[in-house]
């Protein structure tokens, strides 16, 4: 497997293996912008260079080229509760196989608000940009960022830019807040967990940290493996309307959560914590794709433990669990969740394993990053 | 000590004059040295520890071992049964 | 994933453990050597399986954990220089010094990299010629023909930016130690698979004989593991001592003998600190003069650091199987995963940090 790194460092992935939106060469600026190939200070300083990357260069990637500049959006809502949430991205490198920076966030906070059973309304993209950066990532970025959140139905409507000195933000820094709808008396929350609720995961596990690894300088590797970010907002309503259509109570769906950084267990961990209940997983039924199992069994690493981005984990109702699990699986985001264990009443606030042998062990977040072992 | 696990080598070059293969773990592939396996060849198995082939892994050897296993489990399973009838009988 | 996943098959692991229950008069207490074999044991409760029949006492086989605090504390001043990229496997990051870890020194600046093996490290010297790249040399003797190569490679290469500050211990001196500690509760052995693969089981009938103990050259999976012990099992209640392989498809009695040869070239034996334990003759390898160039302990003159350990801590107990990690009173006080005194605590394998996750279920203990 042959990396190549530009001259400036950015590792470029070949377009093959790494799908559309990866390979930033690909991207054609849409309209004129001065003869630059590089961010440079005056781009964050609010002048002419600033408007003229917000007009060529953000704006027709969000879709929203034209009408009046404005420094908020203003949205309409029905009354109600409004979920918000914010999220920065600094993932590095910027392009791994499957996506970039860019739709990562989109999806990412999107994810966050439907974990709340919120209806996304709307997005702000503020980006920190290192001098230097060369435009054409910045435009791949940004256009991967218009692409997923039209294909999650959501704009992104307002923004903001600042560049920093070299050395300053390891190219590109994104920070996206997202603001959503919360239909009245749901009540979706960790603390609602309850012991003898079913967990439910919506589909194998390990994908977006194996992805990342893969072409992280000092471990990379070969993998058919590629990001699983996607957003989950239609699949959280559907997991509702399985009950409401039923007549049924949608807060029989408890608790939501999509296990991101520290991976399934750091999820189930603190929704165990919040409710303080205690948590059986059965390891067999945790969906591992073989090709996260190899590289996670060279590396030393656990993948309970490892990122995902498009992953979503639910405590349901024992009584309720097969009707959401089959609303879950009519949906492709959906299409192979199952059950993983359930919330007890014993050691609460603990996670605890039950392996192939009907042996046990306690799984716990990791102190800070997870890492490759020898031993 | 010693993580170490099974892969099947599927491509073997020079590089500065040392020899280097790709082994493919069950769908993750990994550049590794094949310095300590001079008579290693492509469609083998292998152990890879920090980058390094350190041994050929027996197939042979593999599959006895696991026959091994499976005639242990027939044994216990008759045992089992002999116990569970003369714990009854006594 | 081939010859992976068949070794875990809950039947015949179920199969295995009737056979040892079935062959056991009495309960046996085993030593497994290795820290990656403690992981397999911990993570699969093979103990558990096993409870009441046989005791598991884990062995210092952990690198991580054993090696000395003056070679951390060497490692910190290094990585902390400027001029240098300091790059180790990702184990050695967290384990603390007497002062900070590697962590903390990339915190502050210095250029710290994690990497899966040596020659990623040689690359990167090859990649930056205006920095002193140093790579973290730890492992039993399963990691030693990796760093030989990288050393042989590196002088192939003509680099003079490369060193390696080596810090390797050797098994069968460990396993003499402990054997011949009037204290010494282990009745037999399982020895580290891997280890053998390389140096293969030569070393190991000096010490059945001399010691009258079982010794089991045993692999890493569940079955693996349960094979291991059901062969000293078996030895022991026939009452003859024995060396035998439990691992044949990766081990054979003479080992890699083109590593064995890269090995006696690079390194030197040398006594050794074992972090926790003390000074073990013999027990560890050094860069051999003729490699001096590449060793970074006289490269950067860090070579006469001494420090003493914290008096709290008593992993060195821990690692003989004289304490369980729950009989120190520090443990689960001021020595957690989040502050830990000793590196048992920090490692993955450290039996301090194993019995910190899965006992407190036993124990009753909530959050």
């Amino acid at each position: 497997m042959r990396r190549t790194t530009s001259s400036d460092g950015w590792l470029r992935e070949p377009v093959s293996e790494a799908g559309p939106g990866a390979d930033p060469s690909n991207w054609v600026c849409p309209m004129p912008l001065r003869d630059t190939k590089r961010i440079v200070m005056g781009h964050g300083g609010g002048g002419i260079l600033s408007e003229e990357l917000i007009e060529n260069l953000f704006l027709p990637a969000f879709g929203s080229a034209g009408g009046p500049s404005r420094d908020s959006a203003v949205l309409s809502v029905s009354t109600g509760r409004i979920a918000l949430t914010t999220d920065s991205y600094v993932v590095n490198p910027l392009f791994f196989p499957g996506g970039n920076i860019g739709d990562l966030a989109v999806n990412g906070t999107i994810n966050d608000l439907a974990c709340s059973g919120a209806q996304p309304l709307a997005l702000t993209a503020g980006f920190i940009l290192e001098e230097g950066l060369e435009i054409e990532v910045l435009g791949a970025v940004a256009q991967a960022m218009g692409r997923a959140a039209a294909a999650a139905g959501v704009g992104i409507v307002t923004g903001d830019t600042k560049v920093v000195g070299r050395g300053g933000a390891d190219g590109l820094f994104v920070n996206t807040a997202g603001v959503g709808v919360v239909p009245d008396g749901l009540r979706i929350g960790p603390e609602q967990a309850r012991p003898g609720d079913h967990i439910l995961v919506s589909g194998p596990i390990g994908e977006h940290g194996v992805a990342i690894m893969s072409v992280r300088e000092g471990i990379d590797f070969g993998t058919t493996v590629t990001t699983d970010s996607a957003p989950l907002h239609r699949l959280v309503a559907a997991m509702l309307a399985a009950l409401t259509d039923q007549g049924e109570d949608p807060n029989h769906l408890h608790a939501l959560r999509d296990p991101t950084r520290g991976g399934l267990v750091a999820a189930i961990v603190e929704i165990a914590r919040s409710a303080r209940v205690g948590v059986v997983l059965d390891e067999r039924a945790i969906p591992v794709p073989e090709t996260v199992a190899s590289a996670c069994g060279f590396l030393g690493l656990d993948p309970l433990q490892v990122a995902n981005e498009g992953k979503m984990v639910a405590f349901v109702d024992p009584a309720h669990s097969e009707a959401v699990l089959a609303a879950m699986r009519l949906r492709p985001e959906g299409a192979g969740a199952v059950i993983i264990g359930r919330a007890v009443e014993e050691h609460p606030g603990m996670v605890v394993v039950r392996t192939a042998f009907g042996t046990t062990r306690v799984v716990e977040r990791e102190l800070g990053e997870q890492l490759p072992r020898i031993c | 000590m010693c993580l170490g696990i099974p892969g099947k080598v599927t491509d073997i070059w020079e590089e500065s004059g040392t020899r280097m293969s790709t082994v493919d773990f069950g769908g993750t592939t990994k550049t590794v040295c094949l310095a300590y396996l001079p008579d290693m060849e492509i469609g083998e198995y292998t152990i890879v520890h920090a980058g390094f082939a350190i041994t050929r892994l027996d197939e042979a050897s593999a599959n006895e071992t696991l026959q091994m296993f499976a005639d242990l489990g027939i044994l216990e399973e008759e045992l089992g049964g002999a116990e569970d009838q003369s714990s009854r009988s006594a | 994933m081939k010859y992976l996943d068949e070794f875990r098959d809950p039947v015949a692991a179920k199969a295995l453990v009737d056979n040892i229950r079935r062959t056991a008069t009495r309960p046996w207490t085993i030593m497994e050597v290795c820290g990656g074999q403690t992981h397999s044991i911990i993570r699969n409760g093979i103990d558990q399986l096993l409870d009441g029949v046989v005791e598991f006492i884990h062995g210092p086989g952990c690198p991580v954990c054993v090696t000395p605090l003056e070679m951390i504390d060497r490692a910190l001043e290094i990585a902390a220089r400027d001029d240098v990229i300091f790059c180790s496997f990702g184990d050695m990051l967290r384990v603390p010094g007497s002062r900070e870890d590697l962590f903390s020194v990339r915190a502050r600046g210095g250029d710290v990299r994690i990497v899966y093996s040596p020659l990623d490290a040689t690359r990167i010297a090859a990649d930056n010629p205006d920095k002193q790249v140093v790579f973290f040399g730890v492992g039993f003797e399963t990691t030693a023909p990796a760093n030989a190569m990288s050393i042989l490679h590196a002088q192939r290469l003509g680099l003079t930016n490369f060193s390696m500050l080596v810090s390797h211990v050797l098994v069968p001196p460990a396993m003499r130690a402990i054997l011949s500690s009037p204290t010494n509760r282990v009745q037999g052995f399982l020895a580290a698979g891997h280890v053998c693969t390389v140096m293969g089981m030569g070393e190991y009938g000096p010490l059945v004989e001399e010691f009258g103990v079982p010794i089991v050259v045993t692999g890493f999976e569940p079955l693996d593991l349960l094979e291991g012990v059901r062969q000293v099992v078996e030895i022991l209640e026939a009452g003859t001592p024995e060396l035998r392989n439990a691992y044949p498809r990766a081990v054979t009695a003479v080992g890699n003998t083109v590593a064995q040869q890269a090995l006696a070239d690079v390194f030197a034996v040398t006594d050794r600190q074992w972090r926790g334990i003390g000074m073990i003759p013999k027990s560890g390898w050094t860069l051999a003069p003729r490699y001096a160039e590449f060793d970074a302990e006289l490269k950067f003159g860090v070579g006469q650091l001494t420090v003493a350990e914290s008096a709290e801590c008593h992993a060195g107990e821990v690692l003989q199987g004289l304490l369980k990690p729950n009989e120190c009173p520090a443990f689960g006080k001021s020595c957690t995963p989040r502050t830990p005194l000793g590196a048992t605590m920090v490692s993955s394998e450290g039996a301090c940090a194993a019995y910190y996750q899965f006992r407190r279920l036993a124990a009753g203990a909530g959050v």
